[in-house]
């Protein structure tokens, strides 16, 4: 089974303090440490599984700088057997249409039965997924968190639905999938699966080698403005130490009748 | 000399000459025992190196304290008097055992140096060695067989119980005992009544009793005594040799090569594989202990020698929280596959991977590398590095708790198990009350200082636990120390990124520290992180001396630089608590209780497990994201110790103890009732002001 797994390069927030930038317009990027987005990873485990199972290839795929490099030698690390970067000055600034269509292009060209996206990325708004199902007209499931592959046709696809409720379904092949945490257990990568891979060729397709321009992917959504919420009325952010917090909080809850 | 009976070298039964017996089983026996012991020896040649041909002087001073010595042994005074009892007597009776065989074929035989004086004074003491071995052995069969001791055990998930072999060694060796007892006491009877001359047989000695019973025996029936004594005694001695290279008495073979190549480099971690330098381990196509043979030779020569007297599981803190793991059985149950893979008889069987087949990922992973089980051992077997190799095999295969990927992966980009800022590692010194009074340098852009003072990850981000570090720089400060941090530049020193088995990203921080430690100009480090001042010493290379803070307290003290008040608390009663990679890694006992006894007017009491038996909180470092399986946690044990001890304060030396003890004081629900202080911060509210 030939199987495309969509993955980003993000700054994760448990390994940084996010704050937005004077401007307004972004989050301050200058001390970020960027990893492979968390549910992308779960993705290229289960691709990696169904390999090991099915037999196949496990590409991954990421749109961005050539600093995005990074997280497609993890995931190769992990056990994907290649990668492909699209990178391209003119990408920059294009937003998740922007992104879908630039996959799509790419993924045209390649004869993929199965392409998983995490469900969502850190940084983003979880669009991309479904926008390429559609954009490709194939099938698409969202927040995948059971699989199981029937034959090279059909797979069976389980969702978790509000309430904890479990739906499954029958999807033909080819589809898009959007990958949930908690579908299995991703494997640690280590420095040395790294460093083994660091010398494995990714090929680089530009603007040109898609024959995609600016002009397609220019965003038709523009970030207007980015800032941290201000507290709303009944809102209160606790300030201090972790123990004054902590006594803050049992003060509240005490007064409002929460503990006794 | 004259004897009333005919000798096994001389005597004829239906017209056989046993003589010919007395050639054949030990031709049999020591062919069948060459057989089995090369079968035996196969394993450990196929393993992986180990090098352990070093440092001879040091090994053969093991050897004599040891293994000779016994020096281990009464730690548990009644297993271990008994085996002093049974080793001592099996030293002194090899000799017999060997001139017996030998006898056998000539009836004049002497073993060079053991005729005249000597030999007398010899067959006295052997007379009593046999009575000594034959008590021990008695008592030590009903205290398996009745008694029961917890520690021999073995609970259902591990397989049967281990009494019967147990019974029936001790049972083969009552019975070589009271053989060779038959064959002496029915020569000298028979001497006796004919009136020749008749050695002594020391008094009281089991040979004694059976000469005062065979008195009045004809000479005939003493005849056939004597013989058939003989004979047993030589079939069951060779049997008894076959038999052991087969369980657990293995070790009265191995011990004293196992003892001989101990591991000298306490607290110290073997390299991934011996023999590979570090710039080739990329090269290498696995790494670990995946396979059986992965292990190095040596570790399965701890395998076959493990005597199965559960000392290391009695001592284990994992094994007594009710976490799955009890070290026992990880050689245990490595010998059994070992044997199982590797049959006396037909040919190697290929074997499955170790995790999922003997061992499982949380028994592995359950390993605090306290190392109370190596201090425990007789054997001196080891087991902390082949949890470590079973880790980097582990790790390898990507096979890593969640719960343990997330501060890895933090580690990797920010040097810090939390993926803090690099930028906030000196948040800690910039404290405004704390700034005021005390000054940190912070040695980047060409600043110097004699000292450095390495804060590490725990007391440089966590929250509760910043206040030593704060401590530290106080009573350095006090002492009149030239000192300063490395502030963003200090990464996480490794310590237990190496101890879970992710080399390759130990030494990316071993590296990057080394660099900044050398960049700094220091002239000797201090740390009061335990596990820090380990790495320190054993994992990294050409750094300057290192010391961990109570040392530089003690001499400041010893050199009056600083001076302390009376204790603040004159009614608390105060208990040490040896943190594991101060105490027993690395042998400072006493210096942190000096310093502790200088506070004029503390109460200080010792809980029963202490010093070299301290018993591990819960463990540093990465360990305090892993989630393992337990009952209840080490911690809340070592809290209960410390009030059945009769203290109400705990003190430590040790980030990582007093984040773990104060968890425990809180949900043992002993707040207000006990408290837990680092040695620093006591010694810091007690400072006499200059």
């Amino acid at each position: 089974m030939e199987i495309l797994v969509c993955v980003k390069r993000v700054p994760d927030a448990s390994e940084n303090e996010i704050e937005v930038n004077s401007k307004g317009t972004d989050i301050d990027r200058d001390d970020l440490v960027y990893s492979v987005n968390e549910w992308d990873n779960y993705a290229v485990e289960e691709a990696i599984q169904i390999r090991d199972k099915v037999g196949g290839t496990v590409t991954v795929i990421t749109v961005g700088d050539e600093e995005a490099e990074e997280v497609l030698r993890r995931e190769m690390a992990m056990g994907a057997d290649k990668g492909i970067l699209i990178s391209d000055e003119a990408f920059e600034g294009t937003d998740g249409r922007g992104i879908a269509a630039i996959l799509k292009t790419e993924i045209e060209k390649g004869n993929y039965d199965l392409i998983l996206t995490g469900a969502q990325a850190d940084d983003g708004a979880g669009q991309v997924g479904g926008m390429l199902a559609a954009m490709l007209d194939v099938p698409y499931a969202s927040l995948v968190n059971h699989l199981e592959i029937i034959d090279d046709k059909k797979i069976k696809a389980g969702r978790e639905i509000a309430g904890g409720n479990q739906e499954m379904n029958e999807i033909e092949l080819p589809c898009v999938l959007s990958i949930q945490t908690g579908i299995n257990e991703p494997r640690y990568v280590g420095i040395r699966g790294i460093r083994k891979v660091a010398s494995l060729d990714i090929p680089v397709r530009t603007a040109g080698d898609l024959g995609l321009d600016a002009s397609a992917v220019a965003p038709k959504v523009n970030r207007v403005d980015y800032f941290v919420p201000e507290p709303g009325e009944g809102a209160e952010m606790l300030e201090g130490s972790t123990e004054e917090i902590i006594e803050k909080l049992v003060e509240i809850l005490k007064a409002k009748g929460g503990i006794k | 000399m004259e004897t009333a009976l005919i000798s096994p070298a001389n005597a004829t039964v239906f017209g056989i000459p046993t003589v010919i017996f007395s050639v054949l089983i030990p031709v049999v026996g020591v062919a069948l025992f060459t057989y089995i012991m090369a079968k035996r020896v196969a394993p450990l040649v196929l393993a992986n190196p180990d090098y352990r041909f070093d440092r001879i002087p040091q090994r053969l001073w093991a050897v004599l304290k040891l293994w000779l010595g016994q020096l281990k042994q009464p730690r548990y005074r009644v297993g271990g008097v008994l085996h002093i009892m049974l080793f001592a007597g099996f030293i002194i009776l090899s000799i017999r055992s060997l001139s017996l065989v030998f006898l056998g074929v000539s009836e004049d035989f002497v073993v060079p140096g053991f005729g005249g004086g000597f030999g007398r004074f010899y067959n006295v003491i052997k007379d009593y060695a046999v009575t000594m071995v034959f008590v021990a052995a008695v008592i030590a069969a009903v205290r398996r067989g009745f008694f029961k001791p917890d520690r021999y055990k073995v609970p259902s998930h591990y397989g049967k119980d281990h009494t019967p072999e147990a019974i029936f060694i001790l049972g083969l060796i009552c019975a070589l005992l009271i053989t060779e007892s038959l064959y002496e006491a029915s020569a000298m009877s028979a001497n006796q009544q004919l009136g020749l001359h008749a050695e002594m047989i020391a008094p009281l000695s089991l040979a004694w009793f059976f000469k005062i019973t065979l008195a009045n025996v004809s000479i005939e029936t003493l005849q056939g005594i004597h013989l058939v004594a003989y004979y047993l005694h030589d079939l069951i001695f060779f049997s008894f040799l076959c038999i052991l290279p087969l369980g657990k008495h293995f070790h009265v073979i191995t011990s004293l090569f196992n003892v001989y190549f101990l591991k000298l480099n306490k607290g110290g971690v073997k390299p991934v594989k011996w023999g590979v330098s570090e710039e080739k381990l990329l090269d290498l196509e696995s790494f670990g202990a995946k396979n059986f043979e992965d292990f190095t030779w040596k570790h399965i020569l701890d395998f076959y020698s493990c005597a199965d007297c559960g000392r290391c599981s009695d001592q284990c803190p994992a094994n007594a929280v009710g976490r799955p793991l009890s070290p026992r059985f990880i050689s245990i149950k490595a010998r059994d596959y070992c044997y199982d893979h590797y049959p006396l008889r037909g040919g190697f069987r290929k074997g499955e991977p170790l995790i999922g087949s003997i061992y499982s990922e949380d028994e592995i992973w359950s390993c605090t590398t306290c190392g109370a089980c190596e201090e425990e051992c007789p054997l001196m077997i080891e087991y902390i590095d082949k949890m470590v190799d079973l880790r980097r095999g582990m790790v390898d295969d990507g096979n890593v708790p969640q719960s343990v990927q997330k501060p890895l992966q933090a580690m990797e980009k920010r040097g810090n198990p939390y993926g803090k800022m690099e930028k906030k590692r000196a948040d800690w010194a910039k404290d405004k009350e704390f700034k005021a009074e005390c000054t940190v340098k912070v040695l980047e852009k060409g600043g110097t200082a004699e000292t450095l003072y390495f804060v590490d990850s725990v007391t440089s981000y966590d929250d509760n636990i910043q206040k030593l570090g704060r401590a530290a720089a106080r009573v350095l400060t006090a002492a009149g120390a030239d000192f300063g941090i490395l502030g963003k530049g200090e990464k996480d020193s490794g310590h237990e990124v190496r101890r879970f088995g992710e080399e390759m990203l130990f030494q990316e921080l071993r590296d990057h520290n080394t660099e900044m430690i050398a960049e700094s100009g220091a002239k000797k480090i201090v740390t009061a992180d335990p596990h820090a001042y380990n790495a320190f010493k054993k994992d990294y290379n050409g750094l300057p001396p290192v010391e961990h803070i109570s040392q530089v307290i003690a001499q400041a003290l010893d050199s009056d630089k600083i001076r302390l008040k009376s204790i603040e608390n004159p009614d608390a009663v105060y208990t040490y608590h040896d943190p594991c990679y101060l105490g027993r890694h690395n042998g400072l006992y006493d210096i942190p209780r000096d310093v502790l006894d200088q506070i004029p007017g503390i109460k200080r009491v010792e809980m029963d497990k202490c010093r070299d038996r301290s018993f591990c909180c819960g463990g540093g470092g990465l360990y305090l994201f892993y989630e393992p399986i337990e009952d209840k946690r080490m911690g809340q044990l070592r809290v209960r110790m410390a009030k059945e001890a009769g203290a109400d304060v705990i003190v430590t030396a040790c980030p990582f103890c007093m984040v773990n003890i104060e968890d425990a004081i809180k949900t043992s629900g002993l707040e207000g009732e006990m408290t837990v202080v680092d040695l620093v911060e006591l010694v810091d509210q007690h400072l006499i002001a200059a």
